[in-house]
């Protein structure tokens, strides 16, 4: 009986953490490297604006509503300003402050929802009694109320400069309802399993439960949900730019870009057309990854 | 009593119970500004006298409470006060305007164009979900899904602006414009708010659609549908006899829902047609801090929200034949 010498160069090891996650990179359908691709893109042009954009933010180049040439791809818009670096500077401000509103958010939903999650007591019946109401308000209407009664600009200019700090907290605020509904019911659902059980009775404190039991079990559910929130926070945010109210003027901004060039669009021109192609195309890509995303984690597919 | 009676009447009382607490906090949006409202609109010129002048011309000078019994009565019988929009210029009585003279005739608008979307939009959406999930993984299926996902993530004006480019400019089929007035005739006001209604359309189309699919998937692959396809039955038998008595509610629940999302897709299309119903005069009042006519319309949309998703539920309930046939 001869054994075979074993192989130790060609042995397979265990893989890395970056191989791993390039393996599963590859195995990404189509649409979900679309959508990575895109959401890189735009990472890119948000966090490198002023190095890529030709021009500056509100910089005045050349004639009201001059037409698209090599110098200016997508023309000027009604006071003579670059479209493609106003595009570009879209990016930062519209992504920032959208994905600011979302931190804030799942900062105050994720919180007290685990916590109610957990201790269950008279704060989570409370709570959910009133996020119950909130929810039943459309979140466009009642944040077209709030910014009537609360003005759409910056109660403190000095220390927050041109961020619109009444629309972000608005929206967190009403966000967050969504948020917490969430987390409290994912976070209930773990908290009620034997291995919580297990660890309360060995006599681990609440924020070791709530760390290395609870977190990691709703984390992939609550990432998702992070991608979908943050899409309709960006079209919320959007649309109330777009209505007049959200993100205010000099600021280059999607939504209020596509309300300042919208006569154009009677003219056969398409200017309005390309900052709302920029914010549809963002959403669609974070929704493909998100899906791809929660197919991935949750192992459900609705065809089973 | 019944338990299908007992069901529902709990459902009313939650819904009315969410009805006063969304009032409420309408109601009370008013209060929140540290300094009052009068303070806030006069900016510089706020010294105590125009401060007091102002409240005392608005009413803003009684106590809250008894506002806001006077405010939930009044809209209980379709009067909402009067706009600020006409006290601004002297505070004076003149040219106060009723705030439901404001809103009458552009709620009939909201109506026309809410109805018109759903005549076209329910009966497709139903239809093209329910080919969807019979034929789950064709072509037809995945393209559908592409595009819905598409339709649902894109902001409503984006929709609005490529319909109005091809429709509008380049076909030169429909205005561009949706102006319409009290005297426009019935088959001119249609062809006027066509355009927005095939936004609204497309929009809500893709939402029902995707929620109609999933439901009927969820159900075809139940244990009792399998059952009867087990039993050697046939797929038409299996389709009316054991599915359809069973999706009733969850149909109902998709349309009601979609028409309660019709509710504030009809803001933003609305502004871009600057068709005149009352989303439009939301965002205006909004614009100008005409807090009387922006609650009015908060509520009736609000209102509106709820009853939808209310109806939803009952719909629900009633037709579910679990509950229809008590042991």
């Amino acid at each position: 009986m001869s054994t075979q010498p074993v192989d130790i160069l060609n042995m397979r090891t265990r893989r890395t953490w970056s191989q791993n996650t390039i393996r599963l990179l590859k195995s990404a359908p189509f649409s979900a490297k679309f959508g990575m691709v895109v959401i890189a893109f735009y990472m890119f042009c948000a966090l490198f604006a002023p190095l890529i954009a030709p021009y500056g933010e509100s910089e005045i180049v050349g004639k009201a509503y001059g037409p698209a040439s090599a110098q200016h791809w997508f023309g000027l818009d009604q006071i003579g300003r670059d479209t493609l670096s106003r595009v570009i500077y879209g990016a930062k401000n519209t992504i920032g402050i959208a994905l600011v509103t979302v931190l804030i958010s799942f900062g105050i939903g994720g919180v007290l929802g685990i916590y109610a999650a957990v201790t269950r007591g008279l704060l989570d019946n409370i709570l959910s009694r009133i996020v119950d109401v909130l929810m039943s308000i459309p979140v466009l209407i009642f944040a077209l109320m709030l910014l009537a009664m609360l003005g759409k600009s910056n109660p403190y200019p000095e220390i927050f400069g041109k961020l619109p700090l009444n629309l972000i907290l608005i929206l967190a605020l009403l966000d967050s309802t969504r948020v917490y509904r969430l987390a409290r019911n994912t976070a209930l659902s773990v908290a009620v399993q034997d291995f919580v059980e297990a660890a309360r009775l060995r006599g681990e404190g609440m924020m070791w439960i709530v760390i290395r039991e609870i977190v990691p079990n709703i984390l992939p559910l609550m990432i998702a949900e992070f991608g979908l929130r943050f899409c309709f926070v960006f079209l919320t945010i959007s649309a109330l730019s777009f209505l007049g109210v959200g993100i205010q003027p000099p600021t280059a901004d999607w939504g209020s870009m596509v309300a300042e060039s919208k006569t154009l669009i009677t003219f056969g021109k398409i200017q309005p057309l390309i900052p709302a192609a920029a914010i549809a195309l963002l959403t669609v890509a974070v929704n493909f990854v998100v899906d791809w995303f929660l197919q991935k984690t949750s192992g459900l597919r609705d065809e089973q | 009593m019944h338990p299908v009676m007992k069901t529902v009447l709990q459902r009313l009382g939650l819904g009315l119970l969410t009805l006063i607490g969304v009032s409420i906090i309408i109601f009370s949006s008013l209060e929140l500004l540290p300094g009052g409202f009068a303070e806030a609109i006069l900016g510089q010129g706020a010294t105590p006298e125009t401060v007091a002048a102002v409240n005392e011309s608005l009413g803003l000078d009684r106590p809250a409470t008894t506002r806001y019994f006077e405010w939930i009565f009044g809209a209980l019988k379709g009067e909402f006060g009067t706009s600020f929009a006409g006290a601004g210029s002297g505070w004076g009585s003149a040219n106060k305007r009723l705030v439901s003279d404001v809103i009458g005739p552009r709620l009939y608008n909201t109506f026309f164009l809410a109805a018109m979307t759903a005549v076209i939009a329910v009966p497709i959406a139903l239809a093209l979900g329910m080919l969807c999930a019979l034929y789950r993984n064709s072509w037809f299926d995945r393209v559908a899904n592409a595009l819905t996902l598409t339709t649902i993530a894109s902001p409503e004006f984006f929709v609005a602006y490529v319909l109005v480019f091809f429709f509008a400019v380049k076909l030169r089929w429909f205005p561009p414009l949706s102006t319409v007035s009290d005297t426009t005739s019935f088959l001119q006001h249609t062809f006027k708010a066509a355009l927005p209604a095939m936004t609204l359309t497309l929009v809500i189309i893709a939402h029902m659609m995707r929620m109609a699919r999933a439901s009927i998937i969820a159900l075809l692959s139940s244990p009792y549908i399998e059952m009867a396809k087990l039993k050697g039955l046939s797929p038409k038998q299996v389709i009316l006899n054991h599915a359809l008595p069973n999706a009733w509610a969850p149909i109902a629940t998709v349309i009601a829902f979609n028409l309660a999302y019709l509710v504030v897709g009809v803001v933003v299309v609305e502004v871009v047609f600057t068709y005149p119903g009352i989303g439009q005069l939301m965002v205006d009042s909004v614009s100008k801090r005409d807090m009387p006519v922006a609650q009015a319309c908060a509520l009736i949309f609000a209102a509106t929200y709820i009853l939808l998703n209310l109806l939803a539920d009952i719909i629900a309930i009633v037709t579910n034949p679990r509950l229809l046939h008590p042991k």
